[in-house]
């Protein structure tokens, strides 16, 4: 673990305790279910959004697709009674696809990935609410799909199997981007693209792999989505989410600028979101508030953060000039 | 015409700067009057940038001072050391290039009419037109700077100098990217301007520039003075010991090696930028071929075809008789070939990575198992480079971007060593390096060449292209003129070649 997750880490646990301490309820067993609910369906797309933010370019369009995508499945199980597992994969296909498209017109046409998947935020909303003729999505009354929800949104042992799925992703991309040669990849196309290019890397199939794979996960969050709500209103589902989702980023140590970052530092980023968002909730402060509050930590956060290494850069000089002063003294 | 009504009188004494785990500048003194021009030189990391920003004031020192016309200067900010009159012109031009030139020169010290602060612009080129003349530029003050020449880019930087009264001009490696009649231009400019009464601290590698511009020598080594030499003593061999601290024997090595068989050939291979030249090259296993020409003559594009970055405009390239996918690097990579790019920060380096994973990219397929990375193996690996190559490196972990230039150069050689290439380009591979550093370059080319490989070397060092090639085709606007064999090497030959 680095240096910078430890303090995020402490930093998480510190909320918590002082949320525990103010209100109890905060380590009830339904509470913390609850928000490791929270925890893990927001986590699948935040750890997409990072596969994405490493290689330097940012995905923003991740709500709409969750919107867009939650309606599609919905609509092929409920309405055209297609057989959830066939529906899951045209949902997933779909999200490749996205994917795809998105890697294509960045690496391809040379668009820049904010524009792109800006025009992506604002075409699979006004898709999703076309396709619902600005409705609600949901279930007839009396359908139900027990095995698909025993999975997507049961519990084992009493966790929310969203959480294990979360478990899951993290500790696979945790693999993937430290430890396979594909990880290494990204970073090094993040970091610095036409060196990347120079030592031989295909840098646009680890570009258009990181949306691909950053859609992929999107759109099995979106499905976890629509389970958990059980009716999905296109126009304001997902709003924001792909903003959660940078925040979860940043706040794990990944730079905007591309080539940094730690799967560990996004989860407990994740964490921390949403433990605040309860904070909010537990300590009686207007909702209002919550995005508000929200912000404060996180600059609070990255200012904190610039002025450690700031600090730990002075005593490093500190200490190099008591370094020279010694033997300057003994031979003096 | 700034005839300098009080000439500089500027005096570092003990000046000490360190760098967390650095010290960049030990106890040095220096000083500089007006009307001379002093050569600083000194191996990369030898603390010439250092000392530069400690005269701009963009850094303060820890220890030492400046005394500046008889005063003690405490707190020298960059603010201030404008208004002594302390200039530079950055190794790395950084001009504005949707401005044009009058806007560039006064940038920050626009002159404005009116109260709503409006450009005045006719006052603006009055100002500015006058500095052109003196420097006897082709370009106007209206020009954009976008259109401008790397050569004519250094001498706006020298206009924007000028503009602020300029007493002390300093010069970090003005000529690295400029041909030799630029150059030349530029030090009619530098004695000019001496004469005038400017004091002129001139940095650069180019020890003959020095010798043909300098009055004096100032020595840096690892941070402390090395030494000065006075005019009389001025001369290539004396500045080499002054750099490195003892004699360079043997800096160029020739092999008597007989070059092997065919490598690499092209067939009628054309590229983008010169679709009607064709350019026919054939490269034998152990040979050194350098390519001269003049800057533009197509070389660098050549070697962007070859290494697959660019697409060529027509035909192929073969290695060992079989053709290479055009414009891919990857399957150029696959057939043995591989690439010194020129500009080593942005092309060749992961600056921030460590120097094991810097080391390890290319090889990346045969260091993992199922996709994982085996990070066992890439140190392993990492360490024989180290040793192979004498990196001067003590942790492997650390970012590839805190050596020296010379150290990053080796690092960008050690990673395709490990891919065990046929066929290495090097695209000026000692630019900007030290003199040290260059040797062992060079001896390391020279092992490379003894063990097989063909090396394509690009180089506009007339003086390295002759003492390290077995052989060399000079090329002249996209077009091979003339191949000459070691016998036939000589300046003026390959010169009477490249303007064909």
């Amino acid at each position: 673990m680095h240096k910078k997750d430890l303090g995020l880490a402490v930093l998480v646990l510190c909320v918590g305790a002082v949320v525990a301490f103010v209100n109890p309820r905060f380590i009830s067993p339904v509470n913390l279910a609850n928000t490791a609910n929270l925890i893990g369906l927001f986590g699948l797309f935040s750890i997409a959004e990072a596969f994405v933010i490493v290689t330097g370019g940012i995905e923003l369009s991740i709500g709409s697709v969750i919107a867009l995508l939650g309606v599609i499945f919905i609509d092929l199980i409920a309405v055209w009674g297609i057989a959830w597992p066939i529906s899951l994969a045209i949902v997933l296909g779909l999200g490749v696809l996205i994917g795809l498209l998105h890697g294509w017109l960045v690496t391809r046409l040379h668009l820049q990935p904010f524009v792109v998947t800006l025009c992506g935020l604002l075409i699979y909303r006004g898709v999703a609410r076309f396709y619902t003729r600005d409705g609600t999505a949901g279930f007839s009354f009396g359908s139900d799909f027990p095995m698909l929800e025993h999975i997507v949104a049961g519990r084992t042992a009493g966790i929310p199997h969203s959480v294990l799925a979360f478990g899951l992703a993290a500790v696979i991309a945790w693999f993937i981007l430290h430890r396979t040669v594909f990880g290494r990849h990204l970073f090094a196309v993040g970091k610095n693209e036409v060196a990347a290019r120079y030592a031989g890397i295909d840098t646009r199939r680890v570009i258009v792999s990181a949306y691909v794979l950053c859609i992929f996960l999107t759109a099995v969050s979106a499905v976890f989505f629509a389970m958990y709500t059980r009716s999905v209103q296109p126009a304001s589902h997902g709003n924001f989410y792909e903003l959660y989702g940078i925040a979860a980023a940043v706040l794990g140590g990944f730079s905007l600028r591309g080539g940094e970052g730690s799967i560990v530092g996004v989860v407990l980023g994740v964490i921390l979101l949403q433990v605040l968002q309860n904070l909010v909730n537990l300590l009686g402060i207007p909702s209002s508030l919550n995005f508000a509050v929200m912000g404060s930590v996180i600059l609070v956060g990255v200012i904190a953060d610039t002025q450690i290494s700031a600090y730990r850069e002075r005593r490093r000089h500190m200490a190099t000039m008591a370094g020279l002063a010694k033997p300057a003294a003994d031979a003096g | 015409m700034p005839h300098i009504e009080k000439p500089i009188s500027l005096e570092l004494v003990g000046v000490t700067k360190v760098y967390p785990g650095v010290i960049a500048l030990d106890n040095v003194s220096l000083n500089i009057r007006g009307g001379e021009v002093v050569g600083l030189i000194g191996e990369n990391g030898a603390g010439k940038s250092t000392l530069m920003k400690v005269l701009g004031g963009t850094i303060a020192p820890d220890r030492g001072r400046i005394v500046i016309d008889g005063a003690d200067i405490a707190d020298l900010t960059p603010a201030r050391a404008v208004e002594l009159g302390i200039a530079f012109v950055h190794q790395e031009l950084n001009p504005f290039g949707n401005l044009d030139v009058t806007a560039n020169v006064l940038l920050g010290r626009e002159i404005r009419k009116g109260r709503l602060g409006f450009l005045d612009g006719k006052a603006m080129e009055a100002k500015v037109s006058p500095l052109l003349e003196m420097l006897g530029t082709r370009f106007g003050p209206k020009d954009p700077v976008s259109a401008l020449s790397l050569a004519d880019q250094q001498l706006l930087e020298i206009a924007r100098a000028l503009s602020i009264n300029v007493r002390l001009l300093i010069l970090d490696e003005p000529t690295s990217s400029l041909t030799l009649s630029e150059t030349q231009r530029l030090l009619d400019v530098i004695r000019r301007l001496r004469d005038d009464g400017v004091a002129i601290l001139f940095i650069t590698h180019r020890l003959g520039e020095v010798e043909e511009v300098a009055d004096r020598v100032v020595g840096l080594r690892d941070g402390r003075s090395a030494g000065e030499l006075a005019p009389a003593e001025i001369n290539k061999d004396a500045m080499v010991r002054l750099m490195i601290g003892r004699d360079v024997s043997q800096f160029y090595e020739t092999s008597g090696q007989a070059a092997g068989e065919i490598v690499l050939e092209t067939r009628q291979l054309r590229t983008r930028t010169y679709p009607h030249e064709e350019v026919s090259l054939t490269l034998r296993g152990g040979e050194i071929l350098g390519l001269a020409g003049l800057v533009g003559a197509g070389r660098s594009e050549l070697a962007r075809v070859l290494f697959g970055i660019d697409m060529p405009e027509a035909g192929t390239v073969e290695v060992l008789g079989e053709t290479v996918p055009p414009g891919s690097v990857t399957e150029a990579i696959k057939a043995g070939i591989c690439l010194v790019p020129e500009d080593r920060k942005s092309e060749g380096l992961f600056l921030d990575f460590s120097i094991a994973e810097n080391i390890s990219v290319p090889s990346l397929g045969s260091l993992s198992r199922h996709g994982f990375v085996d990070r066992d193996a890439e140190l392993v690996l990492a360490k024989e480079a180290r040793r192979e190559f004498s990196i001067k490196a003590p942790k492997l972990e650390r970012p590839a971007g805190e050596l020296s230039g010379g150290n990053q150069q080796k690092i960008v050689l050690a990673k395709w060593l490990a891919t065990r290439p046929k066929i290495i380009i090097l695209d000026e591979p000692t630019r900007g390096i030290d003199v040290g550093a260059k040797a062992e370059v060079y001896h390391l080319m020279r092992l490379l060449a003894a063990q097989g490989a063909a090396l394509l070397m690009i180089s506009s060092d007339m003086e390295e292209v002759i003492g390290v090639s077995s052989r060399v085709m000079v090329m002249s606007r996209g077009r091979m003129t003339g191949v000459l064999q070691r016998h036939e090497l000589s300046e003026e030959n390959i010169l009477r070649i490249a303007v064909e």
